[in-house]
């Protein structure tokens, strides 16, 4: 079975989120539109909506997380299912059971969705693959390999602040390209959007392999890297990274690839800001950026929500008995 | 099963006979006599078979030779064992197969050794030669006993895929090794430029976030291990080569005289990186398979002898061993059953001349090991393989008889099938 159609069932409706790879531009231009008319929703003063009324959905958690679990379960909330935490690290896979077996003891629950974030590449996949019929699976990130509703929730972002044409835009991604599962997924989501350019600025040490593959300029210097972009995104740095002898200090990579005030006169005068957190003030970039009138880093969490709450219903719209 | 295993004088009747070492392919009868050929084409003096194998329309090969294959026994028996794995090689035309030493516990005493022969003899149905442990508990540090191993019938040393760090160490396993006429076995790859790695550090592990392993993790070791070969002299060989540039590293040690070996695993010349990219767990191998072209490379460094053996690689695994995501999943496929089909693919493929492949499945492997196997003269052993080379069957859980069903050939249309295999003389598998 293929992973692309996996996640779309015969009438070309979502089934599953998983990756953003094998998505086309017409359901990840539904997902914002969507994603729009709950935006609506979330300033309301009664911010529910009965759409997922009766559903139960598991925050299925093998990593640590607070912000991503915070947005599903909240997102969950506003469209009225019940919601269950589960976190992993500190249950029952500790005791020797295996992923399989979670999932069929949660099966038995009868719930009928999982959002889940595990540390291994192609996590998602594999529980979309064994679930029961009923069930969406949404990935929360899996490895390095995707986190789709963070992409979608930085082209929402950017779809609201420059407009729905991307094909007018340049966008450099900053940072730790290789471990990014949110850098691979926003490229993709880019490149489906028609994005006029895509960079990704990084030093080679945190670069993959053949990483132009992705479907973006390679860049290794910041102020060439930004240079009349509308969007920048900073990538997180791992503070493991300085043992994985990737890079010499936080100092030198602060001086060399973060982001200052300085360095944003390179970039196109109105260009905008982006990180999906949390940040490292002074490795990524400067208070002074992050806090500007440039960041829009707090417009992203709140965007997630009513992304999410698009990716769920969508996923949970599907008729009953209808398994694609 | 055997039809009559007490039958001393067999004939095998009107077989195209195919014995690349002593460049025979002919029409021919063959006339075994207590488990050696005695006799082609016209019977000896006095000859009355006991049993007559019709062989027409089919080829007439010497036993296979697998130079490595996992039997899971001892210690981890929920995998496989010696008697389902060896039964599994019979039917596939395999006489001789050699285990590495990474069993629990690790073969690194005669005792171990000795456990697996006796077991392989309860079985009956395969040969079974092992390679002793390069190290003890193969952990790098100590040297094994290597003159007791060799003693006790390993047929070589080998550190199998733990990583011998210290190249001090390396350097006087060689020594000591050189020191007993035995061959050492060498898995390249460097544990750190692998880096924990499940997947060739390539387009698609990128595109997959999974952690790479780049292609210097094989040549940065195999020059590292060229160079030590040459300082003490060692006969060695390398296991499971994934890369073109390895192959030619390897190619040029022979040209310049090095005593070097090496083989290549047949998934590695049928698969690449392209097949994991729905996170296919069934193509997780270690080595990691590589690109397209190295594919191509390995196939030519096959047809042209510096890989001078196919294996099965055999790794039979119990279903929960793949059943996961990719990265957690073990290693492996289930191989005995597809080695010869799959091999007598690449003929139909055009990468290699019949001849020459029965030669990479039978003198090359048994010549590496150092057994007198693989060949069809006078005098000589009678392990035999017959096959119809016509024959096309699937696949599939009826048909694979490894106690592991893990592989990615699962489904897929083999062409050539083993109708009877003899080891010594005796029947030990027939069709139907």
């Amino acid at each position: 079975m293929s992973r692309h159609n996996l996640q779309i069932d015969k009438n070309g409706r979502l089934r599953h989120f998983l990756c953003i790879s094998g998505l086309n531009r017409q359901l990840i231009t539904e997902i914002l539109d969507t994603a729009e008319s709950f935006a609506g929703v979330t300033k309301q003063s009664v911010k529910k909506v009965p759409l997922l009324r009766g559903k139960t959905i598991v925050n299925l958690f093998f990593e640590a997380s607070t912000r991503t679990r915070t947005t599903f379960e909240l997102a969950a909330k506003r469209l009225s299912a019940d919601v269950l935490n589960i976190n992993i690290t500190q249950s029952s896979t500790v005791k020797g059971e295996t992923l399989l077996d979670t999932l069929r003891n949660l099966e038995a629950m009868h719930v009928d969705m999982f959002i889940v974030r595990h540390a291994d590449s192609g996590a998602a996949h594999f529980i979309a693959a064994n679930a029961a019929p009923h069930i969406s699976v949404i990935n929360a990130g899996d490895g390095w390999h995707s986190h789709p509703t963070q992409a979608m929730l930085d082209m929402f972002t950017i779809r609201r602040v420059k407009g729905a044409d991307f094909g007018a835009l340049r966008v450099a991604i900053v940072g730790d390209i290789m471990h990014s599962r949110v850098a691979r997924s926003q490229i993709h989501a880019l490149n489906l959007l028609n994005t006029g350019e895509v960079r990704i600025v990084a030093p080679k040490s945190l670069l993959p392999a053949h990483a132009e593959s992705l479907g973006a300029q390679v860049h290794h210097n910041l102020q060439t890297g930004i240079k009349d972009v509308d969007v920048i995104i900073m990538l997180r740095l791992q503070r493991e990274r300085m043992q994985g002898a990737l890079l010499p200090s936080e100092h030198e990579y602060f001086e060399l690839f973060g982001l200052t005030e300085e360095k944003l006169i390179h970039a196109s005068p109105d260009v905008t800001v982006m990180h999906p957190g949390p940040i490292n003030r002074g490795v990524e970039m400067d208070s002074e950026v992050a806090d500007g009138p440039r960041s829009v880093i707090l417009e992203q969490v709140t965007h997630g929500i009513a992304v999410r709450m698009a990716v769920m219903s969508m996923a949970m719209s599907r008729k009953e008995g209808d398994t694609g | 099963m055997p039809a009559n295993d007490t039958a001393t004088r067999i004939l095998i009747r009107g077989g195209r006979v195919i014995d690349p070492a002593n460049k025979v392919d002919t029409i021919q009868n063959v006339y075994i006599v207590d488990g050696k050929v005695v006799a082609f084409d016209h019977a000896p003096q006095g000859f009355r078979a006991d049993m007559e194998i019709d062989a027409s329309h089919l080829i007439v090969c010497p036993g296979l030779v697998d130079i490595c294959a996992r039997l899971r026994e001892p210690g981890q028996e929920q995998k496989a064992t010696i008697a389902t794995e060896s039964l599994a090689a019979a039917s596939a035309g395999i006489t001789t197969l050699c285990c590495p030493p990474d069993t629990n516990p690790v073969i690194d005493t005669p005792a171990v050794t000795e456990f697996i022969r006796l077991r392989a003899e309860a079985a009956g149905h395969c040969r079974i030669v092992t390679l002793g442990a390069l190290t003890q508990s193969l952990r790098g540090e100590q040297l094994s006993e290597m003159a007791a191993l060799g003693r006790a019938g390993c047929v070589g040393v080998s550190n199998a895929l733990q990583p011998l760090l210290n190249p001090l160490i390396l350097r006087r396993a060689l020594e000591y090794a050189a020191t007993f006429d035995l061959t050492v076995f060498l898995h390249p790859n460097d544990h750190w430029l692998a880096n924990k790695g499940c997947a060739h550090e390539g387009r698609v592990a990128t595109r997959l976030g999974l952690r790479g392993i780049p292609e210097a993790a094989e040549t940065a070791a195999v020059a590292r291990d060229l160079a030590l070969i040459e300082q003490t002299g060692v006969r060695a060989h390398f296991c499971r080569l994934t890369s073109g540039r390895a192959a030619r590293m390897v190619a040029r040690a022979r040209y310049d005289g090095a005593p070097v070996t090496a083989d290549v695993a047949i998934p590695y010349l049928y698969l690449s990186e392209m097949d994991i990219s729905d996170f296919d767990t069934q193509c997780h191998l270690i080595p990691p398979l590589r690109t397209v072209e190295d594919r191509q490379q390995l196939r030519d460094a096959m047809q042209q002898g510096t890989l001078s053996a196919i294996c099965s690689d055999h790794q039979p695994h119990e279903p929960d061993a793949k059943t996961g995501p990719f990265p957690a999943t073990e290693p492996g496929i289930s191989g005995l059953d597809s080695l010869l089909p799959l091999c007598l693919r690449l003929v139909d493929e055009q990468s290699i001349e019949l001849a020459d492949l029965i030669h990479r499945l039978t003198a090359g492997p048994a010549r590496i090991l150092g057994l007198p196997y693989g060949t069809l003269s006078v005098d000589a052993i009678a392990d035999i393989c017959i096959f119809d080379p016509s024959s096309s069957w699937l696949l599939d859980t009826n048909t694979i008889r490894s106690n592991g069903l893990n592989t990615p050939f699962m489904g897929w249309e083999m062409k050539g099938r083993v109708t009877h295999t003899l080891l010594a003389g005796k029947l030990v598998y027939a069709l139907n």
